[in-house]
């Protein structure tokens, strides 16, 4: 994980769990890779079909806010999308994506414009818009998220620790 | 330094001298899950190979959100809870019961609790004092398996309120101006504790509608402290013995203290798409309505429908608007229907659901058409929200709900109330 590239979907301010996985649809939470075929669709009617693996979310400020269903993180993760780079995340969808393994990177997000291309260093703890060929700087994760990130997910950390180590 | 609300629970379930910041793994008193996020829950505790509930008594599975299904996949989704709940031995709410927060704090949550829940409005619990808390399924899952979390101590702000509700002003009305004022991430991660003494005299039930939306600012938690009007609420619900009294030390530390006083306040809406979007009723007053909703875990208990009821009695809400009234738990209805409400509400033309999260949560139980507004006594009106991303999501109290239910267009409810 510790260097991937992919293309950056630009999304506003407050993209709540509606937006990501809206209510309408809660007869597939049971059936999460059909649910991912609507990952995000309130907030970009086509974005499913247009994205490819490795993508990335660039959202503003309180990504994910709103219910606490962790069917959001889930799909985004399903569809392929490689890691969310915001403002600021909604506590529950932040510490989802975490135990999801999926990387939540806050940094400033108004440089970055749709469709450029970027890449994320974990170890620098650096993007680089290989678009406008500048650095963009993300803060460091919070220890215990660094490492439920490590080690896979909260599952995978719970299993190999028979327990939390996180303090 | 003392200790926070927050603080002090922490530091009792953790074994330790815990303050904000600090990283501790902690003993849970209730967990819950609910039929939208229990599914999950359920397969990542078989991902996890647990086979057994660590506290099943203590462990509680509601089916509301969608209760009585609207659909096939949904019933799937049931028949999974409750073989599980047969298989593991926890507690099963089956529909009919009613919206899981407000079933917890009517049954299971005393003060000093931990309680963790597979839905955002756990925060609610904490209006008795508990330190309750919303994750997703993979963090409940856990729990479930283990009987602890692990959570980062919050900071707190204090939030103290003073002065006297003028009337047609409600904790609704409160509780929007507050999130419109510190918004929707103004308190992210933060436990907010309500003080002051509009909260010392202010009903159990009004309490858990501030409490209820702790989150819409981002919050972690929304406390209040246990006292005699939390006893009294466990004495009615005959659960005596659960109560025991918590307050935050004098001298506790706060990061933030935000003073109001409600002598002030107006009846407040959110308006479309943000909660913190709110506007004075005079500035939202003459929208038009097709919908209006009352129910929900922050607004469908008794004392809303009462409200409701003082508003429409004896008048007829206007033919281009639908009223959908949905008690929020099977107790709120039955004593909605022994105090003579329902009827009061059923004439003036309001359509009464059983018990649930009803049109809440989009799913079913009153979905808006394209470009159709509802005004709703809900938490969130998030672009679709109530299940169609066409529809336009008010929020107000059950009185502005009930005057604007009459017109059909949104109503300054004070109007309608004898001061
Ligand atoms: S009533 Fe609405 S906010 Fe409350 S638990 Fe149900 S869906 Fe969630």
């Amino acid at each position: 994980m510790k260097k991937f590239k992919g293309r950056a979907w630009k999304f506003g301010d407050d993209i709540s769990t509606d937006h990501i996985a809206p209510g309408r649809l809660f007869h597939l939470r049971t059936n999460l890779p059909e649910l991912a075929k609507h990952v995000l669709e309130d907030a970009d009617p086509d974005f499913a079909k247009k994205m490819s693996v490795g993508d990335i979310v660039v959202g503003g400020r309180n990504f994910g806010l709103g219910s606490s269903r962790e069917h959001a993180p889930q799909i985004i993760k399903i569809a392929g999308v490689s890691a969310i780079l915001a403002k600021s995340f909604a506590r529950i969808f932040y510490r989802n994506s975490i135990n999801l393994g999926l990387p939540v990177l806050i940094c400033d997000t108004d440089k970055i414009d749709d469709g450029d291309e970027l890449e994320i260093d974990m170890n620098a703890g650096e993007i680089n818009d290989l678009t406008k060929e500048i650095k963009i700087t993300f803060q460091p994760l919070p220890p215990a998220m660094l490492t439920i990130l490590s080690d896979g997910g909260i599952i995978n950390h719970f299993k190999k620790n028979k327990g939390f180590k996180l303090t | 330094m003392g200790k926070t609300i927050a603080e002090k629970i922490l530091s009792a379930k953790s074994g330790q001298d815990a303050k904000a910041g600090d990283i501790v793994i902690v003993d849970v008193d209730v967990i819950a899950l609910q039929d939208g996020t229990g599914p999950l829950a359920i397969d990542q505790f078989a991902v996890l190979g647990a086979t057994e509930v660590a506290k099943p008594k203590q462990t509680y599975l509601f089916i509301e959100h969608a209760a009585p299904s609207p659909r096939r996949e949904l019933s799937n989704a049931h028949l999974l809870m409750r073989a599980f709940a047969r298989k593991t031995g926890v507690n099963l709410s089956d529909v009919n019961g009613g919206v899981i927060h407000q079933r917890l704090v009517e049954s299971a949550v005393k003060p000093g609790d931990v309680v963790v829940g597979a839905d955002s409005h756990t925060c609610m619990s904490g209006g008795l004092g508990a330190f309750a808390t919303g994750m997703g399924s993979t963090d409940v899952a856990i729990a479930m398996a283990a009987g602890k979390t692990w959570m980062r101590v919050p900071e707190t702000f204090k939030i103290e309120i003073t002065g006297r509700f003028p009337a047609g002003v409600y904790p609704k009305d409160l509780m929007l101006s507050i999130i419109g004022k510190i918004g929707a991430d103004g308190a992210t991660y933060k436990a907010l504790e309500f003080t002051g003494d509009t909260i010392e005299n202010m009903p159990l039930t009004d309490r858990l509608t501030l409490s209820n939306m702790a989150v819409e600012s981002g919050a972690k938690a929304g406390i209040i402290a246990a006292d005699k009007i939390t006893a009294e609420y466990l004495r009615e619900q005959g659960r005596p013995d659960d109560y025991i009294p918590l307050t935050a030390d004098n001298d506790a530390g706060y990061e933030k203290i935000i003073k109001i006083d409600v002598g002030k306040l107006e009846p407040v809406i959110a308006a479309p798409h943000t909660v913190d979007n709110t506007k004075s009723i005079a500035e939202a007053a003459g929208i038009e309505i097709n919908q209006v909703y009352i129910g929900s875990c922050t607004n469908g208990r008794l004392a809303d429908l009462k409200v409701a009821a003082g508003v429409l009695k004896g008048k007829k809400i206007a033919s281009s608007v639908r009223l959908i009234i949905t008690p929020a738990s099977r107790s709120v209805y039955l004593a909605a229907l022994n105090a003579g409400i329902i009827g009061d509400l059923v004439e003036a033309g309001a359509m009464i659901t059983g018990p649930g999260c009803g049109a809440c949560v989009g799913v079913h139980g009153g979905i808006l058409g394209d470009g159709e507004a509802c005004l709703a006594t809900t938490n969130r009106n998030f672009q679709g929200r109530m299940g169609n991303p066409k529809g336009f999501i008010y929020l107000g109290s059950p009185a502005t709900a009930a005057a604007t239910a009459l017109n059909g267009k949104i109503t300054d409810p004070r109007e309608y109330i004898d001061k």
